[in-house]
């Protein structure tokens, strides 16, 4: 597992697609919370990053469906599957090195926005006077999210040969469960029902924990969620041997 | 036995691609696996290497079950499929780096300079695979076959697609594997048997035809002689079959006919025939089967 780890975080930190993607992330994201006028921190006059912690699960679910995109799908389509298969490894093992390995590349990519809550903290009055708790709610919250977006996205990968392919699977299924989940809460007629479904959405479990408070609900549903996927996408792996 | 297989099957929706086959290879044993293409040679090689499972039967690996000791067979069984999947993007000694790892090699640098020795793939070392030409590529997937060491190689189609120089290169090195290990290799072109195995199986629509060595092969074979004869002008069929012992004659090429007959000595009379019937005979050559036609009729 560590080998398929390390191969993963070398062959994205080799390619140019992996700093175009890391880039492009950055640079919309300072943009937003910096430049554009509207809703940039100057204009909110609050010392936070609201428009950075609203804005970044949208733009995940670009970057991390971008990240996984090719995780399994080009190892399907060069045939390498073959090779790996059939080395001391198992199948859970393969999935989990290029699991772990795109979540802690995500992280990596978040750390450059660390930079923004630490010049927000300076801009306070007085200085550092900042709600951390929510802060690193947020942090937190996002990687959680990351971690469901890479099991959705990987999935997306297990399915197809094709990388374009699995960067749509992964984004339509990710911005389902992301957005039109949470959306359905507002639908009257759907009443109780649409409650319920919003609760499955990724938004609703997001929201909480970006308050700060650490509800461990919230905790178990991320860890469920993920581990579907990943079962899911075990299973689509195994489909070879059928 | 280092490899035993047992009325293994696969069969792939409605098609059995291996049909219920079974042999013994013993240790240190080089065995050609000759077919047709879509014989089910790859389907049995995946099954050996555990990336399919079978539809039925058993097959071990040094006495561990392919299906149930999936792990342990892999660490003792080096693998080269079919068109030889490499990561063009990755340089040499990354890849070979990598493959050691996910074998758990405890000396991985060690294990990596003896695989690129063994290869010879020393002076491209630092080059990146998608770089190389065919037959370095074809090096690079035997050296990560053999990076741990493997008791047993499985090589699917390993010459395909190299120069004839590059051929005889390859065969040079997996004669000198074959040394200490058992190697299964498939081709479906007969010289390559001829020159590197020590045994060879056909295997023709999922069932095995024949094993055996190659001598032993040919010469069940050859019920028949034949005797290709060359003459200066026509001549009547006929009279060709009425020289005693001849069964069958057909013509080839013009003027040149091909007799066969039950024994060796039908030179000698065609001799005589010649002689009485006053006929010039420019060639006169006894055919011995090859191991092509064996496999021709074999698998025809």
């Amino acid at each position: 597992m560590y080998a398929i780890f390390l191969k993963e975080i070398r062959s994205f930190l080799g390619s140019l697609i992996g700093y175009i993607v890391m880039g492009v992330f950055l640079l919309l994201s300072g943009l937003f919370t910096w430049f554009i006028e509207g809703n940039n921190v100057f204009d909110l006059g609050m010392a936070g990053l609201p428009t950075l912690f609203g804005l970044a699960p949208y733009m995940l679910i670009f970057l991390v469906s971008a990240v996984t995109m090719r995780s399994l799908s080009e190892e399907k389509r060069l045939g390498t599957l073959e090779t790996l298969t059939t080395r001391p490894v198992s199948d859970l093992g393969i999935i989990m090195g290029k699991y772990l390995a795109a979540v802690a590349l995500i992280a990596i990519s978040l750390i450059p926005t660390l930079f923004y809550a630490y010049s927000v903290a300076q801009l306070a009055t007085p200085a550092g006077n900042i709600d951390y708790g929510a802060l690193w709610g947020s942090y937190f919250g996002l990687i959680l999210l990351s971690a469901c977006y890479a099991s959705i996205g990987l999935f997306a990968s297990s399915t197809t040969d094709n990388q374009i392919v699995s960067l749509i699977i992964s984004m339509v299924l990710s911005l389902f469960f992301f957005e039109v989940l949470s959306l359905m809460g507002d639908i009257e007629w759907l009443d109780r029902i649409g409650k319920s479904l919003e609760w499955f959405s990724l938004n609703f479990h997001y929201e909480s924990i970006s308050r700060g408070v650490l509800d461990t609900r919230d905790l178990l549903f991320f860890g469920s969620f993920a581990a579907l996927f990943i079962a899911l996408t075990k299973t689509q792996f195994e489909s070879r041997k059928w | 036995m280092s490899i035993r297989v047992e009325k293994l099957a696969k069969r792939y929706s409605s098609q059995w691609a291996v049909d219920r086959i079974s042999f013994d290879i013993p240790q240190g044993q080089i065995v050609g696996f000759l077919g047709p293409n879509g014989a089910g040679k790859s389907t049995t090689m995946k099954i050996l290497t555990g990336y399919i499972p079978p539809t039925e039967g058993k097959a071990y690996m040094s006495g561990l079950d392919v299906e149930e000791q999936a792990v342990e067979v892999r660490r003792i069984t080096g693998y080269l499929p079919e068109h030889n999947p490499l990561y063009l993007d990755m340089y040499i000694q990354e890849y070979l780096g990598f493959v050691a790892r996910l074998n758990q090699i405890d000396s991985s640098k060690k294990a990596i300079e003896k695989a690129i020795d063994m290869t010879q793939l020393g002076k491209e070392r630092h080059k990146k695979i998608g770089q190389l030409s065919k037959g370095y590529r074809q090096r690079v997937g035997l050296a990560q076959a053999l990076i741990h060491d493997p008791k047993i190689l499985i090589l699917d189609e390993p010459t395909s697609g190299l120069d004839p120089n590059q051929v005889q290169e390859m065969r040079q090195v997996i004669k000198t594997l074959g040394q200490e290990k058992t190697v299964l290799l498939s081709t479906h072109i007969m010289q390559e048997v001829q020159a590197m195995c020590d045994r060879v199986i056909i295997i023709h629509q999922g069932q095995i035809v024949a094993d055996g060595d190659i001598a032993t092969l040919q010469s069940k074979q050859q019920q028949s002689f034949s005797v290709r004869l060359e003459l200066d002008q026509a001549c009547d069929l006929n009279k060709l079959l009425s020289i005693p012992g001849c069964q069958q004659a057909d013509q080839v090429a013009p003027n040149t006919y091909l007799l066969r007959g039950q024994s060796a000595d039908l030179r000698s009379r065609i001799a005589d025939a010649a002689k009485a019937e006053n006929w010039t005979v420019l060639e006169m050559r006894s055919e011995t089967h090859s191991l092509e036609d064996v496999f021709r009729e074999l698998t025809s």
